[in-house]
């Protein structure tokens, strides 16, 4: 990889523009709500999937506990909206009204402590941001310090992935338990329900989904990026050479973590509804899955690989509810035993050399007109 | 359809017009006179919902695939059966029924996206579906948002009434009391033991069951338990069953956990026979994978057994085997996701019209004089009456009807005094 | 809550509480070896595990209902043909995971969780494709059936006794067969040097090939024993990955004494917490307590070496 002192390389900036002109034009563009609602929820995985190209793709730490990150930016903001949703008026109906409706069901009358600073939207900004952020330092001080790695790594985080579940679900006075959050309407007074608030939303998220980018694209370029890169083929001469490498291996998992709970968030907004089944180990693997189809080294690789691993998902599962298992398994034992680096290895070893050439031909004459078409097309 | 094997591959979108094409000559010369009396389509759909001339489209929305595919699977077949029948006798105001089905796949906003997929984008009539609570809950705000009309087959906890809901499953207060009041007479039971599988429904009904045994019954509960779903460890809870020595050991241990919870009760040797056990979540689909040698003796209080003996419920039954084979057992949400297709039908005939709103405010009073459990109305509050019945399981994986209330027990999904 | 029992029924209840911890304790064991011998020795991550143990479960089913069907006379005796027709099922199936599959991820372990969570997926409905959505239950023998009355208040179940017997039978042969054996010796040689063992003349890709076999041939017996406690579904085996993954971890991979060990004191937690809580916070704290431990002591209770 050519470290380049310009923001983005070429390639990088022809995927830059395509996913830019696929996201704020063609989709919206062309799909209804419904779909465009689809979209906006495969592209809450999306920020997972940038997390992860940080912390595993550079910095080699595999972290199968990213739902938990997720989960915990998720309900911050479902908390949030779930009071919200729990006016006195609205819920007059229980035994104890203007607390949420499972905490009546599980007969708590009172508001819990933890509950109370989320009627705040400036303090449940600051807690999704800081809540997955600390937790994520805890863990990663704990392991990286002791210089625990690799597949140890790997399986702790999943074993935090399940005790979260569990407790979660066991609590459900005050998490709602296996239902999770549900019937989130308001934010700020603004219905989040109806279409063109769903439209808005979207476009929210992807604005904040090219600061996310922008801010990883940044980490990769700077010393931090580089160093992350050197820690994964050689540890240690990395710590031979003066480095702390449990200081980086912790920031790198903190930003994984930060994004995957600005993700979680975005979920909790954009489907009205946040629950365990977004926290437990199965979804976790999942998004490193959709990181390791589209090509772990690469941001927008990863980016694509979220998007369309949903959409084949979602596109399989109606089309052949009994067989998408199949399908979606042989998909990823085909990407971890043919293409290492995924979608974006295949476009990097043969989409990209032809264009390359093309381009070389054509440069004279055309210049940079037209690329943009070409590097959307492997996403149609 | 015949030339379109010499043109070779065509692309997914030109053999859909192409099918499409050959569909509409099919349907023209159909003959006119069995729909003669359908009413137009304009004046029974006013709010633009799949409805044509000749059909109208419902949705099936349950887990195929996923943990809970083994509970559902009864209801999927349960709400096809009940459609092919509506369809045989005419079809409904002289529409046939079409259905799609999509995957819930376990997993709650994936209901939720499909229920809003079958709204939003098929415009279909009515969506039978849904069978845990939380999937329920995850659709709810979507059939609210979008004027559907759900019909819910599981017995529930209740708290909960929609426009847009028919429950065709029975509430907690229904189901539990009337079992209750039966095992504290017949028994003289004094002291329970709950246990349940660790959610809403569970707990909610353990709250009721509480509340009556405490305040209505004047026994005491002697312990109160749950365990994760899918837990397969029981052996500390039996220890303290053995400790507490209750006169009724009162469950809602849902799926695959009650495997586990059954073979290790008898392992413990607890014999049910003398250990008077009250179950409100095993149906004769449950003791499918439980094994009747296990459960042999406990009893189960719901609103339906297969064995239920009544004309409605032998053609039920036999129908039933007929289309998904000898082997199938039917069990009590099997049965009220049976009911839905049909009040569905009725609940039209009546509005006249396929209008959800019109639905809605018809539902109340609609009756099912053809209903396997024997009689059931839709209540103000779009709940069921229905009578409640405590049977006994045997070794065959059958339940032996012990009790019936003499009347419907009347739905209170709000009841006093139990919250 | 102990002020309106007598002395002797708690006597007992202790007993019997006991006896539930150590049957938790074989079916830690049972699920733990299978993947000791995977993990610890290859250094693979296999997610399927919980897959094979299921194929075993079916096994059992199939055998059960070929016996009532036609040898009913011999049906009493069919669990134990049931197992070995487990451990060979699922054995097989192992060895040709590994050649198709894992044999080319050995310098990738990350790769092979990805890969086996993909195998996985694709059992999990393979077994839903040919058995159906529903549970099975598995009809026992009936000497397997019932309890075994020690005193007036203390009963032991029959088949937790037979599950414990089985463990130590396994656990026995194993540890022969990895630790006395010219095979075992062989295993051990690869996991410490490959290229040095393959020069010495040792097959690795053989010995590779019966240990990935070897582990999920024990998965199948301990998939075969579950039948006896819990419920066969597609998707049952998901339930007991992490609990068999942090039993592997805690104990230290490549420790088979670590892996017992870790088995006894996560189960003998849980069960004694069980006894005070509600099932869900007993099952917290006994993760929590074993992945704190796992953060100060990253290595596992018994490790031979420190792997990084």
């Amino acid at each position: 990889m050519i470290i380049n002192s310009r923001f983005f390389n070429r390639s990088e900036l022809m995927g830059f523009i395509a996913l830019a002109v696929v996201l704020f034009v063609i989709l919206p563009l062309t799909l209804d709500v419904f779909r465009l609602n689809l979209v906006a929820k495969y592209l809450t995985y999306a920020f997972v999937a940038i997390g992860l190209v940080l912390c595993w793709g550079y910095g080699g730490i595999l972290s199968l506990g990213q739902g938990v990150f997720f989960g915990l930016g998720g309900y911050c903001m479902a908390m949030f909206l779930k009071l919200e949703a729990s006016s006195v008026e609205n819920t007059k109906i229980q035994s104890t009204p203007g607390i949420p409706d499972f905490m009546d069901w599980n007969q708590i009358t009172a508001l819990p402590f933890f509950w109370q600073p989320f009627h705040s939207l400036t303090f449940t900004i600051l807690a999704i941001i800081l809540v997955p952020g600390l937790f994520a330092l805890i863990i990663g001080t704990a392991m990286f310090k002791r210089r625990v790695g690799g597949t140890y790594f790997a399986i702790i985080t999943q074993a935090v992935a399940a005790i979260l579940t569990i407790l979660i679900v066991g609590q459900q006075g005050y998490t709602g338990g296996i239902n999770g959050m549900t019937d989130l309407r308001t934010l700020k007074g603004w219905d989040i329900r109806p279409d063109h608030a769903k439209i808005i939303l979207y476009f929210v998220e992807v604005v904040l989904l090219f600061a996310c980018i922008g801010i990883a694209q940044f980490i990769r370029l700077t010393k931090l990026g580089r160093i992350l890169v050197a820690m994964r083929e050689q540890e240690d001469r990395v710590r031979f050479s003066g480095y702390s490498v449990a200081n980086f291996k912790i920031f790198a998992f903190c930003m994984a973590a930060v994004f995957a709970a600005i993700g979680g968030a975005m979920f909790a907004l954009n489907v009205g509804f946040m629950s365990p089944s977004f926290v437990g180990i199965v979804p976790s693997i999942e998004m490193v899955i959709y990181t390791a189809v589209g090509g772990r080294m690469s941001i927008f690789g990863a980016i694509w690989g979220a998007i369309l691993v949903n959409f084949a998902k979602t596109s399989l599962s109606e089309s052949f509810p009994q067989l998408w298992l199949f399908g979606l398994g042989a998909l990823f034992i085909a990407v971890v035993l043919a293409f290492p680096n995924g979608l974006s290895g295949l476009w990097a070893d043969y989409v990209q050399p032809r264009i390359d050439r093309l381009f070389a031909s054509r440069k004279a004459k055309a210049g940079w007109n037209g690329n943009s078409v070409a590097d959307s097309a492997p996403a149609e | 359809m015949s030339d379109e094997a010499n043109k070779g591959p065509l692309s997914p979108l030109r053999r859909k017009l192409l099918m499409g094409m050959a569909a509409v000559p099919a349907i023209t010369m159909l003959p006119r006179a069995s729909f003669a009396q359908a009413p137009a389509t304009s004046a029974v759909n006013t709010t633009g919902l799949a409805v044509t001339d000749t059909e109208v489209t419902v949705g099936i929305l349950h887990s195929a695939t996923g943990t809970m595919a083994i509970s559902e699977t009864g209801s999927i077949q349960a709400e096809k059966l009940a459609i092919e029948q509506i369809n045989a006798a005419g079809g409904v105001l002289g529409r046939k029924i079409k259905f799609i089905q999509e995957d819930g796949a376990s997993d709650w906003p994936t209901f939720a996206e499909k229920a809003k997929k079958l709204l939003v984008n098929d415009k279909v009539a009515a969506i039978m579906g849904c069978w845990t609570s939380a999937s329920r809950k995850a659709v709810l705000p979507v059939v609210e948002q979008y004027n559907g009309m759900l019909y819910y087959p599981t017995f529930y906890e209740g708290l909960e009434q929609s426009k847009n809901v028919i429950y065709t499953g029975q509430e907690a207060t229904q189901q539990i009391l009337a079992g209750l009041n039966w095992i504290a007479k017949e028994k003289g039971a004094k002291s329970f033991f709950f246990i349940g599988s660790d959610y809403i429904w569970p707990r909610t009904s353990n709250k009721i069951a509480r509340k009556h045994v405490e305040n209505v019954l004047k026994g005491k509960v002697v312990g109160e338990e749950y365990y994760a779903l899918g837990s397969t460890q029981f052996n500390s809870v039996i220890n303290k069953i053995k400790l507490t020595k209750p006169d009724v050991i009162f469950t809602d241990v849902v799926g695959g956990s009650n495997v586990a919870f059954y073979k290790q009760l008898k392992a413990a040797g607890i014999d049910l026979s003398k250990q008077p056990l009250l179950t409100i979540s095993v149906t004769e689909d449950e003791i499918d994978g439980i094994g009747g040698e296990n459960i042999a003796g406990a009893y189960a209080c719901m609103k339906y057994f297969q064995s239920l003996d009544n004309p409605n419920n032998k053609a039920f039954v036999s129908a039933f085997k007929k289309m998904w084979g000898e082997k199938t057992v039917i069990g009590d949400v099997t049965q009220a996701a049976y009911l839905g297709p049909w009040l569905w039908k009725l609940t039209v005939e009546k509005a006249g019209s396929f209008d959800v709103d019109k639905i809605a405010a018809a539902s109340p009073g609609v009756e099912f004089k053809g209903a396997p459990e024997g009689y059931v109305r839709i209540h103000e509050n779009h709940h069921l009456w229905s009578k409640t019945r405590v049977g006994r399981a045997k070794l065959d994986g059958q339940f032996e009807l012990i009790y019936e209330t003499a009347d419907l027990v009347e739905p209170d999904p709000f009841p006093k005094g139990y919250q | 809550m102990f002020g309106d029992y007598s002395l002797g029924d708690l006597g007992s209840i202790f007993v019997m509480q006991g006896f539930a911890g150590l049957i938790l304790f074989s079916v830690y064991v049972l699920m733990a070896l299978g993947l000791a011998i995977i993990f610890g020795q290859m250094g693979v991550i296999n997610m399927a595990h919980g897959e094979f143990m299921i194929l075993g479960a079916y096994v059992t089913w199939m055998t059960s209902n070929f016996f009532q069907s036609y040898l009913p006379s011999l049906f009493s005796g069919y669990f134990f043909l049931a197992m070995i027709l487990a451990f060979f099922a699922s054995g097989a199936l192992g060895m040709l995971v590994e050649w198709v599959l894992i044999r080319h991820l050995y310098k990738r372990p990350l790769d092979t969780l990805l890969a086996t969570w993909g195998l996985s997926l694709m059992l999990q409905q393979a077994y839903r494709s040919v058995f159906g959505a529903r549970e099975v239950g598995v009809e026992l023998p009936q000497w397997m059936l019932g309890s075994l009355r020690v005193t007036d208040s203390i009963e032991v179940p029959i088949n937790g006794i037979f599950v414990m017997g089985l463990t130590v039978l396994i656990t026995i042969s194993v540890a022969y067969v990895l630790y006395m054996s010219r095979w075992g010796r062989q295993v051990r040689a690869v996991v410490q040097n490959r290229i040095m063992a393959g020069a010495v003349g040792i097959n690795t890709e053989k010995v590779d090939r019966y240990t990935f076999g070897l582990g999920c041939g024990i998965a199948g017996v301990a998939g075969s024993a579950f039948t006896m406690i819990g419920s066969t579904g597609p998707t049952s085996g998901q339930l007991y990955i992490v609990d068999t993954f942090l039993v592997v971890v805690f104990g230290g991979a490549a420790s088979l004494l670590g892996t017992i060990a870790s088995a006894f004191s996560i189960s003998q937690t849980q069960s004694t917490l069980e006894f005070f809580m509600s099932g869900s916070m007993a099952k917290v704290l006994t993760l929590l307590a074993v992945v704190g431990i796992l953060m100060l002591r990253p290595q596992g209770l018994f490790a031979l070496k420190v792997r990084k």
